[in-house]
């Protein structure tokens, strides 16, 4: 398989699972903010299709959880109630990509049924999940947005004027490569304002993990532009009367392009777990909009940690997606090398 | 030598003090300061509050205030904590040892993991052993620490084989010194697999990457053609033609002792310095936050500066270069 075509493999399927996440309220159940007061910490509800009395279903089935007589938070299977699937049902409202107005579900049932449990108030952790992921990797795709702008500008302003210019611009990139990241993600959202209402919290929190990691990919484009802007045809142009605007524009951004590719593909995923890692810690998205940093927070209290493992279940939901952004940072660094030998410059 | 060292000198002071004006810049667009909550305390006074505010200096100028906590920085103070009202090197002091005991023990087991994993990868390049542990690290590369952090708590937890949380259990001042020991060492097996588990993929790569490099040169080969030991020629003489690489980043370790393990920490409850930071920046201890960055900053740039002996040390084209100039 040649590598491009392991590349469009890789994208579509990096695009499917963005676009399962994109279109969460179609895929998820319930509303992510609904709460069963009835099921605090219900655990995850098994899909039959054979039932107690050894009769074969087509349709998938679930039987309805009653907490035990006497406890809290322990349920058991009650096989006198069946709660058959119904796929492509009506149920709670959402919009698709905040736009769109729609009812319909992959799924619904006439009773609640939780494929990955709920938490502690009772919310369906499987809606929770898709929807949370809307707003990490939003996170991570804005973030990384901005981080490849400012480095992209910074790096190309550097390499471009060279000069005094470019050496304060690259002593200022080696103060932010100096600091550990987190540290500074840290710094930055420490002295920002804490209780903030979620949508200003997201914004704050991309804001803060774009404007941190902006100094490699800044550095990288630096390189390409100072060799970039020596070769021959770049002279030409200039030779022509090309200004120093056009110049950037027409011939020597275009040729960063894969590297701003590459850098995307690995910074994505970083910024994804940064996200993470803020909401987790409680700095980033706040309850109840769910985001997967917050929507494993819960572990932190030993009792959820002890009782209730499905708890942890979000966490590896953004393996697949990890995956996916590695195969793709590979696969891109691994043509862009080829490209690059390819196409050497000749020195003259 | 001696312009080589200043240079590398300069540069980490540059480094250092660009930080500490960063943090110093951040407090001042934060809204809001420690004193703030106290206000909606009916038990404080507003004379009190007032009287706190001048004691602490919080509203004067930015410039002045970090004039005076530079000043007082270069007397080995780093000034004071508004929650623990007491100086805060001593309290960063005892959690930075925590984390010390915690990356130190890590950056050890990692290195003495990564060096001989790789070197073994390196020899079979492309054979089925090489192909398997690269997907074993591919796997460890895409769980995300925490992830595995919290994966391992749950597993402890329910099987009961390992402590959780902090760094000794109930009643351990009574231990004799032997289960002291014990004690901790126990309580560090989860958060020093995390930190390993996390940061094997990345190195291994890299130790993997050099030593296929330098297996490829032909004064190798040639050293093979005079029939020097498999064993001599890997580690004695592939190994310091791939040094330049690895030196960085064993540098870098060294310099990330204290920055690294955060997150774990706060996940594991370890007593270090994460879990003290993110307490201070949520209650904005400005002091303790600018210290704890500043401190596990300084030894980054030691870090770094080691690196640069180390390859000024192992590296003849830097002397020559360095000399040169």
């Amino acid at each position: 398989m040649s590598t491009r075509s392991r590349l469009i493999i890789c994208a579509v399927v990096l695009g499917a699972l963005h676009l399962g996440v994109a279109c969460a309220g179609f895929f998820a159940p319930y509303d992510p903010a609904a709460q069963d007061r009835e099921h605090p910490y219900a655990p995850p509800m098994r899909l039959h299709f054979v039932d107690a009395r050894g009769g074969i279903h087509l349709r998938p089935f679930a039987y309805a959880q009653e907490l035990r007589t006497g406890s809290f938070d322990q349920y058991e299977e009650n096989t006198a109630r069946a709660i058959p699937m119904r796929f492509f049902a009506r149920g709670a409202s959402y919009r698709v990509l905040g736009v769109l107005p729609l009812r319909w579900h992959l799924f619904g049932t006439d009773a609640p049924v939780y494929l990955l449990g709920t938490d502690g108030y009772g919310r369906d952790l499987l809606s929770r999940v898709l929807f949370g992921g809307q707003v990490s990797l939003l996170a991570g795709l804005i973030g990384a947005g901005l981080t490849l702008s400012i480095g992209l500008c910074i790096g190309a302003a550097a390499g471009f004027w060279g000069g005094w210019k470019d050496e304060v611009l690259m002593r200022v990139a080696e103060l932010f490569l100096a600091l550990p990241w987190i540290y500074l993600l840290f710094a930055m959202r420490a002295f920002l304002p804490l209780a903030v209402p979620p949508l200003k919290a997201f914004l704050l929190v991309v804001v803060v993990i774009g404007a941190v990691g902006w100094a490699r990919p800044a550095r990288m484009v630096r390189g390409i532009v100072l060799s970039a802007k020596e070769r021959n045809f770049v002279r030409a142009a200039r030779g022509f009367g090309a200004t120093g605007g056009y110049l950037l524009r027409r011939h020597i951004l275009p040729e960063t392009g894969s590297v701003v590719l590459t850098q995307a593909a690995v910074l994505v995923p970083q910024f994804v777990l940064a996200e993470m890692t803020l909401s987790f810690l409680g700095l980033g998205v706040p309850e109840p909009v769910p985001s997967w940093g917050n929507l494993l927070a819960s572990l932190q209290h030993y009792n959820v940690l002890v009782s209730y493992w499905w708890m942890y279940l979000p966490a590896l939901v953004m393996v697949p997606f990890f995956l996916g952004y590695l195969v793709l940072a590979s696969l891109l660094q691994g043509s862009s090398r080829a490209t690059k030998i390819e196409e050497a410059p000749v020195e003259v | 030598m001696m312009r080589f060292l200043v240079r590398r000198l300069g540069h980490a002071a540059f480094l250092l003090l660009g930080v500490s004006v960063l943090a110093f810049a951040f407090s001042t667009l934060a809204p809001g300061n420690y004193f703030d909550e106290m206000r909606l305390n009916p038990q404080i006074s507003a004379e009190r509050l007032s009287a706190l505010r001048a004691d602490y200096q919080v509203d004067r100028p930015m410039a002045l205030r970090y004039a005076r906590w530079a000043a007082a920085l270069l007397h080995g103070d780093l000034g004071f904590s508004f929650a623990y009202n007491t100086p805060v090197a001593p309290l960063l002091l005892i959690r930075a040892r925590n984390t010390l005991l915690l990356t130190g023990t890590a950056t050890v087991l990692l290195w003495m993991l990564a060096l001989p994993l790789g070197v073994w990868s390196a020899e079979r390049l492309g054979r089925p052993a090489d192909v398997a542990l690269s997907w074993a690290t591919a796997v460890l590369l895409i769980v995300p620490d925490l992830a595995l952090a919290l994966g391992l708590l749950v597993l402890a937890v329910r099987s009961g084989w390992l402590p959780t949380g902090g760094m000794a259990s109930v009643g351990f001042e009574g231990l004799p010194a032997g289960q002291k020991i014990r004690d901790v060492a126990l309580h560090m097996v989860l958060p020093v697999t995390v930190l390993v588990a996390s940061a094997l993929p990345v190195l291994l790569r890299h130790v993997r990457a050099a030593m296929a490099e330098a297996l490829e040169a032909s004064f190798l080969r040639a050293a093979e053609g005079h029939g020097i030991s498999r064993r001599r020629l890997l580690y004695r003489y592939a190994l310091p033609a791939a040094a330049h690489p690895l030196i960085a980043l064993f540098g870098f370790s060294l310099g990330a002792l204290l920055s690294g393990s955060l997150l774990v920490e706060v996940v594991m409850s370890w007593p270090g310095l994460g879990p003290f930071l993110l307490e201070a920046i949520l209650a904005r201890d400005l002091y303790v936050v600018i210290g704890g960055v500043l401190l596990s900053t300084l030894f980054l740039v030691a870090g770094n500066f080691a690196a640069d002996l180390l390859l000024y040390w192992a590296d003849p084209r830097i002397r020559a270069e360095a000399t040169e100039r």
